[in-house]
């Protein structure tokens, strides 16, 4: 049951990635040359990478000089018809990994995306073996257990006390 | 039963976070490896603040010293300032070139910087920053050191010193061109 859970959680990891990656087929069919280029793609592929001399901020959002040369060059590189996989890949091929704000689905840093999916996979797995524990065990061990002398002595002590 | 099996249950489950954290510690999240190591060094070609074209081109065969650097970069800049001249002055007739970009700055204060520690190898400004990103540069300094065939060999993250240049210029040296 874990492994179908962790195998779930696999799947859904997988087609987060897709999702990730569905931008680029389309972009990469060769656009003309100095195209006009569009400000919301820009900030598209900005806001995924990490700005470089910030802590935690996308180069979307830093107001600092570098993240502004950084979206000049997306700008200028989406206008030379790269696409935004292609613009993110340049970025990576210089700083690494790093660069990118979601870590990438594979390698080490696949862990990240598959740990919590698993982690909540046994947790249910547990969960729902000692639920099941809880509700059985009385049933089962219960009133057999009980020495018939010592019932017959708390019966009797119990109709005392009512007297 | 149950008392057995959470006996291993909870090393099971703890064993690994600790592992991990105790990886994550033990990094500095601000000592990123260079994918560029090994790699041909990116061309670029600036102006220097003297005037004189300045590209990585015109340097092929030697072996190049790249500094990146900035006047507000305090203190690191100004520590290493001193070595970086006395390193040029040391290895200017070996077959070694100091280049000095500087990047993020104003050029008045960047000017005074470079009078200030007599800096008398070739420097350029870097005004749009894209020599910085060509070498992933994420702040300053940076020094990178570059072989005689052109290839990035090793970075050097902060204030440089006499010694690690020396090792690093050395071991390039050394190599056969």
């Amino acid at each position: 049951m874990t492994r179908g859970l962790a195998g779930a959680a696999l799947a859904v990891a997988l087609a987060a990635g897709v999702g990730w990656a569905a931008p680029a087929p389309a972009a990469t069919q060769p656009a003309p040359a100095a195209t006009k280029v569009d400000e919301q793609t820009v900030r598209d592929v900005a806001t995924q990478l990490r700005c470089v001399v910030c802590q935690t901020v996308s180069v979307a959002d830093s107001p600092s000089e570098t993240a502004n040369q950084m979206r000049a060059i997306i700008r200028e590189r989406l206008a030379a018809g790269d696409s935004p996989a292609q613009v993110l890949a340049y970025f990576v091929e210089r700083y690494g990994d790093w660069i990118l704000l979601s870590p990438p689905k594979s390698g080490f840093t696949l862990l990240v995306w598959v740990v919590p999916f698993v982690g909540l996979g046994i947790g249910l797995v547990l969960v729902a073996i000692t639920v099941r524990r809880w509700s059985r065990a009385p049933q089962a061990a219960g009133p057999s257990q009980l020495d018939p002398a010592v019932r017959e002595r708390i019966r009797r002590e119990m109709s005392e006390t009512d007297r | 039963m149950s008392a057995s099996r959470l006996r291993w249950a909870i090393p099971a489950a703890v064993i690994p976070v600790l592992v991990l954290l105790a990886y994550g510690f033990k990094t500095d999240p601000r000592e990123v490896p260079s994918p560029l190591l090994g790699r041909p060094a990116a061309a670029f070609s600036l102006t220097t603040f003297a005037g004189t074209p300045l590209s990585l081109e015109g340097l092929r065969g030697k072996v190049v010293m790249l500094n990146f650097w900035a006047s507000w970069c305090i203190p690191a800049c100004y520590e290493e300032a001193p070595a970086l001249e006395r390193t040029w002055q040391a290895y200017k007739d070996k077959g070694v070139t100091v280049v000095g970009v500087n990047i993020q700055d104003k050029e008045a204060a960047a000017r005074e910087f470079l009078s200030r520690f007599e800096h008398s190898f070739p420097n350029a400004p870097d005004p749009r920053g894209r020599v910085a990103v060509d070498y992933g540069v994420y702040g300053v300094p940076e020094t990178f050191f570059i072989d005689s065939r052109g290839r990035v060999r090793f970075k050097h993250v902060g204030a440089l010193t006499d010694n690690i240049a020396r090792r690093h210029l050395d071991a390039l040296l050394k190599e056969p061109s």
